[in-house]
């Protein structure tokens, strides 16, 4: 039995570390944020450059062969920055697609420029009717010759703004919410035939919905085979479901320790309002939702490294857990700060922001609570 | 990081099972299954048995009659010990006074108490609270004087948990009032119970049990050899032994086999009824304790993890006993609401093997499920009451 991290694991840790203290403070995020990128082009070149951006790849694919504990490594470290860069979108969600379903060509045509941060890429996983259900996929892609003519929407692609290569999910056969019958596509941004309408989100990123109009592909683009996309698709959403819980733990804590040292310089009464009880037991209870979010967030480590049926249960578990206790932390937190917690200007306020998005991404609270409560796994 | 037990540490686990399984009274088990309260002499019987086996004490030193387990194997036999529905330990001897006595005490201490705590010819009860002492325990009033080679002891103790059934109890009483702070001037004292002067008297709790009591010292004379440690010392003693207190009262494993059975009954279709199974809105709270145990099942490996390699347990650990006994009364009132109408019944003993089926009220609970619930809201509010957990939390770990 071991908790700890190993030396690579420690050292993946420190440099994030490091980088956050010494580069990338509230001003500087706010900065790439509110740029006309949303992020910060030479941030990211840097983090392709100490290999951040290669970690889940393996070493065939020029990759850094990390499990799911060194992705929660840099999800959590990420988070505690607050970092705006694009990681999740093209390392996790694009990076995960391609390394499950890419061929050689197109591993080296995308997947190698993408882990050299050259080739900005996001895969597009939602569509506006269907919530959370990731089957439920209306985008046709329809058979003409030896090419597919693809139509349909697309809501909240992240990164879909700067993206260069667009990964679709579309319906090639069955119904609207079948598994089978969705292949996966790689699309240039710019065909012919894609809209792309981007905009800020509430947590200082960027998204977009994107149109496809007859789109008109090769069967060059598609990934994997026809009609069977689902699984890299499931695989790869788990991966990304644990890693913003991973993102949200990092935040939390953050929230946390800022609003226990505020509560310390702040005076009421003339006495710090850390020596009032009813704000002791408030931050208890936001410590307590820390470590029982970390618990969880190592057994869902563990068990996706295992793989098998334990691994989706304890991903819905970890993603239940977060939607509840990081909207606990988050709102006691802007409560705690008080007026400060209401204003654009503090940092506390941000992190409550990306923490609320990360609670409805992939599946709020009880969107997976609700799959635990239909399975028998113990 | 992973949670993968040696191969020696899993030939341990089916040594323990074997044991739950083939030597240990089979009747205690059953009574435990139905929660049905355990006889004195049940409690007697069961302590001897596993003392036999020579695993009476997993916590101490191996000098005094310890076992010698790794953190791990506590671990172990604490997980098979629920697992089989076994009671735990009955803590004031073995986890409570034996601790104090071979940390603090002297050698003839140690010679006179540690084998019959070990064996359980002796049964302890703890003389902490006070009707006017309980979350501010240092406010305590019961005297004792010095009167020549005896302490002369005045006043009252409450809470006595089974104290009914003991032999001694061990007191923090003040021997002196005129001091600075009110922590000091308090000493650690044995008191034979079987003595002139000593009363006990019962307290119903709400359940209809008879499980703890009011003891009146009035002039009980106490040898002043039955002093542990220095005079005046006692709170200090005392605040280690809460430690020992409050991580037995977490009862993580037990956690785990309350949660399976309750499973097991929401699968069930009795008397007809549809199982709750079925019942999505029910499903979903037990989903939720199942996340919520998991996390407290965690936060416990990593405590131990951190033991396990010489290290003290992390701050985690500080959360357990507040986290678990939190638990512990969701998955009471989770058992409560899956009984229905059939938690209602109040027939103590009908869920004993001897009693006549035919005069069984319903089949609809497996278990006293409300006497559970009743009975458990006790564990929130003793071993230092859930808010000073959290004031203890503020102060030592968050340093507010």
């Amino acid at each position: 039995m071991d908790f700890s991290l190993n030396e690579v694991q420690m050292m993946l840790a420190d440099s994030i570390e490091k980088f956050i203290a010494n580069e990338y403070d509230f001003d500087a995020r706010q900065k790439h944020s509110g740029s006309e990128l949303g992020y910060s082009e030479e941030v990211w070149k840097t983090f392709a450059e100490l290999g951040w951006t290669a970690v889940p790849f393996s070493e065939e694919d020029g990759g850094f062969d990390g499990g799911p504990v060194d992705m929660m490594v840099v999800m959590e470290r990420l988070g505690r920055g607050l970092v705006v860069e694009p990681y999740l979108a093209n390392v996790v969600l694009a990076g995960g697609i391609l390394r499950r379903g890419g061929n050689s060509t197109q591993k080296s045509e995308w997947l190698s420029p993408l882990i050299s941060g050259k080739l900005q890429a996001t895969l597009a996983f939602a569509e506006p009717q269907a919530r959370y259900d990731i089957a439920n996929i209306a985008t046709t892609a329809v058979r003409d010759g030896q090419s597919f003519v693809i139509n349909g929407s697309k809501g909240y692609v992240l990164n879909g703004g700067n993206a260069e290569l667009l990964i679709i999910p579309a319906r090639t056969s069955g119904s609207q919410s079948d598994e089978r019958g969705i292949t996966l596509f790689g699309i240039a941004a710019d065909t012919a035939g894609v809209s792309i309408q981007s905009y800020d989100t509430i947590d200082g990123q960027r998204a977009a919905e994107i149109q496809l109009t007859n789109v008109s592909l090769t069967a060059a683009s598609v990934i994997g085979e026809v009609d069977g996309g689902f699984q890299t698709l499931q695989s790869t959403i788990a991966d990304a479901t644990f890693a913003v819980s991973a993102e949200a733990v990092g935040i939390m804590n953050v929230l946390t320790e800022k609003t226990i040292a505020y509560t310390k310089s702040r005076f009421q009464f003339g006495v710090p309002i850390s020596s009032f009880q009813a704000l002791q037991h408030r931050m208890v209870e936001m410590y307590v939702a820390c470590e029982q979010s970390r618990a969880i967030m190592m057994w869902a480590a563990m068990a996706v490294t295992e793989g098998g049926e334990t691994s989706a249960h304890a991903v819905h578990s970890l993603k239940y857990q977060i939607g509840i206790a990081g909207t606990r932390v988050g709102e006691e937190a802007v409560q705690i700060y008080g007026g400060m917690g209401m204003t654009w200007e503090m940092d506390v306020a941000h992190y409550f922001k990306r923490l609320t998005a990360i609670t409805l991404m992939f599946g709020n609270a009880d969107w997976h609570l609700d799959r635990l409560a239909g399975s028998a796994t113990p | 990081m992973n949670v993968t037990f040696t191969t020696a540490e899993n030939e341990f686990r089916s040594e323990v099972r074997k044991y739950f399984k083939e030597e240990f009274p089979q009747d205690v088990l059953e009574k435990q299954r139905k929660a049905i309260p355990l006889t004195r002499e049940d409690t007697v019987r069961w302590h001897k048995n596993i003392y036999r086996k020579g695993w009476a004490a997993p916590s101490w030193p191996v000098e005094y009659g310890g076992t010698g387990w790794s953190s791990v194997q506590k671990y172990i036999f604490a997980d098979e010990q629920a697992r089989a529905s076994a009671p735990a330990f009955l803590p004031f001897g073995i986890s409570m006074v034996g601790p104090i006595i071979y940390t603090f005490g002297n050698d003839e201490q140690k010679k006179r108490f540690l084998p019959d705590i070990l064996e359980f010819n002796t049964w302890w009860c703890q003389g902490y609270s006070e009707p006017g002492a309980g979350s501010d325990l240092a406010s305590l009033k019961l005297r004792a004087d010095l009167e020549g080679d005896h302490y002369v002891l005045n006043g009252t103790k409450t809470w006595t948990t089974l104290g009914q059934y003991a032999d001694w109890i061990f007191c923090l009483a003040r021997t002196n009032s005129d001091v600075a702070r009110r922590q000091e001037g308090i000493s650690f004292v044995l008191v034979n119970m079987k003595q002139p002067g000593v009363s006990v008297k019962p307290i119903v709790l709400l359940d209809g049990e008879h499980e703890v009591n009011e003891i009146h010292f009035d002039n009980v004379q106490v040898p002043v050899k039955n002093l542990v440690g220095e005079e005046g010392k006692g709170w200090t003693y005392g605040k280690v032994l809460l430690q020992h207190e409050r991580a037995t009262i977490t009862g993580v494993a037990n956690l785990k086999y309350m949660l399976s059975r309750l499973c097991s009954l929401c699968a069930k279709s009795i008397k007809g009824a549809e199982p709750l199974s079925d019942d999505r809105t029910f499903m979903r709270k037990v989903a939720a304790a199942k996340v919520e145990f998991k996390a407290l099942e965690y936060t416990e490996l990593r405590t131990l993890a951190s033991v396990a390699s010489g290290k003290a347990p992390g701050p985690e650990s500080s959360i357990l006993k507040i986290v678990g006994t939190e638990l512990r009364q969701r998955i009471d009132s989770l058992y409560l609401e899956a009984s229905g109408y059939y938690a209602l019944p109040y027939v103590r003993d009908q869920y004993d093997s001897t009693y006549p089926e035919e005069d069984r009220v319903g089949e609809g609970s497996e278990t006293n499920a409300a006497l559970v619930y009743f009975n458990d809201r006790k564990v929130s509010i003793y071993g230092g009451s859930n808010e000073i957990q959290r004031n203890i939390i503020a102060k030592h770990v968050l340093g507010l």
